[in-house]
This record gives C-alpha cells, sequence and structure tokens, in this order.
C-alpha cells in the first residue's frame, strides 16, 4: 500500500482485484507522483480530474465484479493520440488549442478496457526527433542521471514523455509511437521496455501523421509483460484505418513460457559499427550469453543493406511528412497568423507555428518529392526499403527471432547534440530498419551501464510474431536481473 | 545534386513556409549535408528492384460505398481559428 506507484501493471491488476487497494487510491498516489515530478517536464496536459472519475468507476466496476481487463489501471498517454476534449498538442505550437472531437482508436481500446487515463505526454514535435528536445513545450529530463553527476540527461524520443514519466513511476504504463525507432530509442535510455508492433497492428487512426508507411503505436512500461498486456488491449482490427490487420490478436501472456530453447536467434553483423562504444558491444554479448545459456542456438547472419536504412528513412519520411503535414494551414483548427492574402497567412502560420526540425524536414521532404527528382530520391529510397525487407526475409528463414542493441549508447546531455541533425539522426540506426520492412521490435531493459545509465537490447521478429519478442524479451529481462530504479532527485 | 538560396526559396514556397531570406543560405547548408548524405543509396544498383509498395503484405479490403457519419457541423468547425454559423473564415480570395 505504501509504494504503489511502484507496481507493475500485473502486481497492480491483481492487488486491485484482490481489493488490496481502491483504483481510486491507485489513481491519487500517481497524480501526486506527477505533481511531485513536474521538474522532469514529462507531461504536456495532466488531467487529474478526469483521472479521478474513471477510477471511481473503476471501482464501481470492481465492486460490482464487471472488471475489464484493464480496469483501474492509470496510464499517460503520448500527445499524438487524439483524445476527446483533451487538448492534443503532438508538442506542436501548430496544434495551439487543438481539443479533438473524437477519440483514437487505440485511446478509446484502453478506454473501454477500464483503463485509466492520467494525461497527455510531451513528444518531439511531430514525433520528429531522438531527444525530445524539439517539443514546442520544452525539454523532457531523463530521471536517470550519470553517477554522481547532476547533468541533465534525455530521455531519447519522440516518445520522450512516455518513456521518463513511465521511469520515474509517474504512470503504470504508457502509449508511445514509433515511426524509427521512438518507442525502443526512449525505453532503452530509461531503462524500461517497449515494443514497436508489425505495422498494421494497432490501427493509426485518430493518431496524429507523421510518415503514415512507418508510424505504429505500441505501449511502453517497466515490463516485458506489462507492454504485453498493454498491446493485447491496443491492438485492434479496426475499419477506419484502411493499413490495419483483420487478424486475431494473441493473448500475448500465454506466449511468455520462459522457454527459449532450441530457439534460433540470429546476430545481424552489420550492427557492429565502427566507433560504436565498448560497453554497446559487451551489452550485446551479455544478451548472446544469456540465451545462449537458456538453450537458445545462436546464428550468425548478414543483413547486407543495414547501412542504407537510414539514409532511406531520411528520404521517405519527410516526403510523406511533408505531404501529412500540408493539412496545418491556420483554417481548420489550431494556430493562425495573419497574412496580408490567403497565401501569406498559410505561409506566416506555418512558419510561426512549426519548429526549425519539422521546417528542415518538410523543406527535405518537398524536395525530394518536386519535380525531376521523385526519381532520383523517393523511388530510389522505396527500392532500397525492398532490399531491407528482402534482407529481413532471407534472414527469417534462418533463424526465429534477431537480437541486437536498441541504441548506439546511453542517454547524452541536453544541448549536445542540437546542433548536427545527422548525429542526431543516427539515434536509431539500429531502429529504423524495423519500421522500413514493418517489422515488430522489442527494447528490453538490459542493465546499467558504468555510469549508472540503463542499456537496452532489441528483438527483432517476423511479422505479427509479437509474442515470440514478449517470449524471448522476459527470458532476457530475467536474466538481466532486477531492474533498479532511478534515485527521486527531482521530487519537490 | 545541389541546392542553394534560390532552391531553398522555391522550395519553401511549394511548401507553403514563409522563410527569412537571411536564413535561406544556412538552410540550404543543413539540406545539402543531409542530401549528400543520402547520396550513398546510390552505391546500390537497384535498376532490378520494385520499389516498396505496401509494408504488410495484405490486399486493401474492399467496403460499400455509402455513408457512414455526417451531420456534425459544430464537431467539424469547433476547432477553427476564426469561424462563423459553422463555417470556416479565411482571408477574400474572390474579387
Amino acid at each position: 500500500m505504501s509504494d504503489l506507484t511502484g507496481l507493475t501493471i500485473v502486481e497492480a491488476r491483481d492487488g486491485l482485484r484482490k481489493k488490496s487497494f481502491s483504483a481510486r487510491e491507485l489513481a491519487d498516489a500517481h497524480i501526486k507522483a506527477i505533481e511531485k515530478g513536474r521538474a522532469l517536464n514529462a507531461f504536456v496536459t495532466e488531467t487529474p480530474d478526469l483521472a479521478r472519475k474513471m477510477a471511481l468507476e473503476s471501482d464501481r466496476r470492481i465492486a460490482s465484479g464487471e472488471a475489464r481487463p484493464l480496469e483501474g489501471l492509470p496510464l499517460g498517454i503520448k500527445d499524438l493520440f487524439c483524445t476527446k476534449g483533451v487538448l492534443t498538442t503532438a508538442g506542436s505550437h501548430i496544434l495551439d488549442g487543438f481539443k479533438p472531437p473524437y477519440e483514437s482508436t487505440v485511446t478509446r481500446n484502453l478506454w473501454d478496457a477500464g483503463a485509466v487515463m492520467l494525461g497527455k505526454l510531451n513528444m518531439d514535435e511531430f514525433a520528429m526527433g531522438s531527444s525530445n528536445e524539439t517539443s514546442y513545450y520544452g525539454p523532457v529530463t531523463n530521471p536517470w542521471r550519470r553517477k554522481g553527476a547532476n547533468t541533465k540527461l534525455v530521455p531519447g524520443g519522440s516518445s520522450g514523455g512516455s518513456a521518463a514519466s513511465v521511469a520515474a513511476r509517474m504512470v503504470l504504463g504508457a502509449t508511445g509511437t514509433d515511426t524509427g525507432g521512438s518507442i525502443r530509442q526512449p525505453a532503452a535510455v530509461t531503462g524500461i521496455a517497449g515494443i514497436k508492433p508489425t505495422y498494421g497492428r494497432c490501427s493509426r487512426w485518430g493518431i496524429v501523421a507523421f510518415a503514415s508507411s512507418l508510424d505504429q503505436a505500441g505501449p511502453m512500461a517497466r515490463t516485458v509483460r506489462d507492454c504485453a498486456i498493454m498491446l493485447k488491449t491496443m491492438a485492434s482490427h479496426d475499419p477506419l484505418d484502411s493499413t490495419s490487420v483483420d487478424m486475431r490478436v494473441p493473448d500475448y501472456e500465454l506466449a511468455m513460457t520462459g522457454e527459449v530453447r532450441g530457439l534460433r536467434v540470429g546476430i545481424p553483423k552489420e550492427y557492429r559499427l565502427d566507433g560504436m562504444p565498448g560497453e554497446i558491444e559487451t551489452l550485446w554479448q551479455k544478451g548472446i550469453a544469456w540465451l545462449r545459456d537458456a538453450g537458445a542456438e545462436i546464428v550468425d547472419v548478414s543483413l547486407p543493406h543495414t547501412k542504407y536504412a537510414l539514409p532511406a528513412y531520411y528520404i521517405v519520411a519527410p516526403a510523406e511528412a511533408s505531404s501529412n503535414l500540408a493539412r496545418y494551414d491556420g483554417v481548420r483548427f489550431g494556430l493562425r497568423v495573419p497574412g496580408k492574402d490567403i497565401t501569406s497567412m498559410y505561409e506566416n502560420t506555418r512558419a510561426a507555428g512549426f519548429g526549425r526540425e519539422v521546417q528542415r524536414r518538410i523543406l527535405i521532404g518537398t524536395y525530394v518529392l518536386s519535380a525531376g527528382y521523385y526519381d532520383a530520391y523517393y523511388i530510389k529510397a522505396q527500392k532500397l526499403r525492398s532490399l531491407i525487407a528482402r534482407d529481413f526475409d532471407e534472414a527469417f528463414e534462418k533463424v526465429d527471432v534477431l537480437l541486437t542493441p536498441t541504441a548506439p549508447g546511453p542517454a547524452f546531455g541536453i544541448g549536445e547534440k542540437t546542433d548536427d541533425p545527422i548525429s542526431m539522426y543516427l539515434n536509431d540506426v539500429f531502429t529504423v530498419t524495423v519500421n522500413l520492412a514493418g517489422l515488430p521490435g522489442l527494447s528490453v531493459p538490459a542493465g546499467l551501464n558504468d555510469e549508472g545509465l540503463p542499456l537496452g537490447l532489441q528483438l527483432i521478429g517476423k511479422a505479427f510474431d509479437e509474442g515470440t519478442l514478449f517470449r524471448v524479451g522476459e527470458v532476457i529481462e530475467k536474466a538481466a536481473g532486477p531492474t533498479s530504479r532511478p534515485q527521486a532527485w527531482w521530487e519537490v | 545534386m545541389s541546392v542553394d538560396k534560390n532552391t531553398v526559396k522555391r522550395v519553401a514556397k511549394l511548401a507553403r513556409l514563409a522563410f527569412p531570406e537571411e536564413r535561406l543560405e544556412a538552410m540550404a547548408g543543413e539540406l545539402n549535408r543531409i542530401l549528400a548524405w543520402v547520396e550513398q543509396l546510390n552505391e546500390v544498383d537497384t535498376s532490378a528492384v520494385e520499389p516498396m509498395t505496401s509494408v504488410v503484405k495484405m490486399s486493401l479490403k474492399m467496403r460499400e460505398d455509402k455513408v457512414t457519419d455526417g451531420g456534425q457541423p459544430v464537431a467539424v468547425t469547433q476547432n477553427a481559428p476564426q469561424g462563423e454559423d459553422h463555417f470556416f473564415a479565411v482571408p477574400k480570395v474572390v474579387e
């Protein structure tokens, strides 16, 4: 009872069912933790009144024996998901004051299953970033600090508020979205678990679009099992998203047998980069040893086009973004900056409403799609994408799952990489391949480095085989030992 | 392929972004660095490769062509920065 915010989703679910505490008490404990944690800037909007109201309904249902799968579990929502009547900003100035008159399918699924909303979480503007520093609402601070230092570190991005709030015990779990690594990279550098499901698993309806052929929603939580529980509810077939698949969502917990004997785990040699920190290589070797010790068979594989993934991504994603972001014109929602005629109103609104990184990507996207360049850039990138997907298909003829590091390093300092876009983009070097091929990828917390900062390992699976990722992920998580938690230096 | 100031100006116009003259040069430099970096894709011979058109192997579903929603002028216009009587208001576009 004393540490309701320290529970996992599994523990909280059991405690609520056994009536060890009420949903209202659980919500209040988290509301208090959020108030005390404002220094981290993880939330754009807190919704304590809504949380209490939803918790009361959960208590009523628990009392009357009508509890739903996520009854009474308090969650945070990345501010990219439209939430009915609640400010939704995508981390951008251009969506000033936008209160959607509808609910995204993923969040609708969560509320219909009884989950409680604590608020909307900070993020890189339009999910474009790997450090949460591009948000109009300011950077999020990672709850983790280097041993003996008080330098403020980034929580990764773009789902930085989600990662920080989960790691800081302000929410039991959070939704994220992942276009090039935006769930997995922040999960890794904050010591939590996060999965980008197969493209099509979760409906994209009601999620502010960044790059439609890459965007996918997924859960972030403190354990692999907690992610499995959340994904079971978040995933669904949705007629409102024509790319959502009409396929049964398995009960992922049933797949988590703890058994990996005979499983073939591929180690792609191209993920060993020049200049990669020694601690990342060491971590990877540890992961390999844990799975070998658990009875898995380790197989070397090759994904020859890996190095082209990031440059291909930086054509495809900005191209799709420039098209998706054309809708922000100062007419139907958000910010409007007047001009001498309608065109200058559009231009002034977009110049004032979009931040630097978003403008840069819109310009790249517009350029690569413009007359004369479409074949040279966009079609070329889509061809590389076919080759990258084919590499995975061939590897999955030999193995069941791939093991790689999640990110090329631990959390870095706020402001350290903002001057150089390409060095920032390199944060996604291990995660972006998965988005290009539409595959599922899970980041598992795998311990701390010498400086006391968390690192993550990534498992990549076959399309729609999230169950195997959860099963293997839990084995790694157990082998890595109990997750330590960051010291609550931020509490006021 | 190198981007100069005028190209940035033209692309910014296409993208409907007001772009101050004094930032054009710097942005041209940033775009050139990124474009030079993506040039490495040309190392790969893709003449026999089909571009990806669908991320997951599935065919799009067909549905009956009928109206499923509508008649919600308030919900549709309530977020408009300027509007009147359930209309969006914009600067004059026709003389």
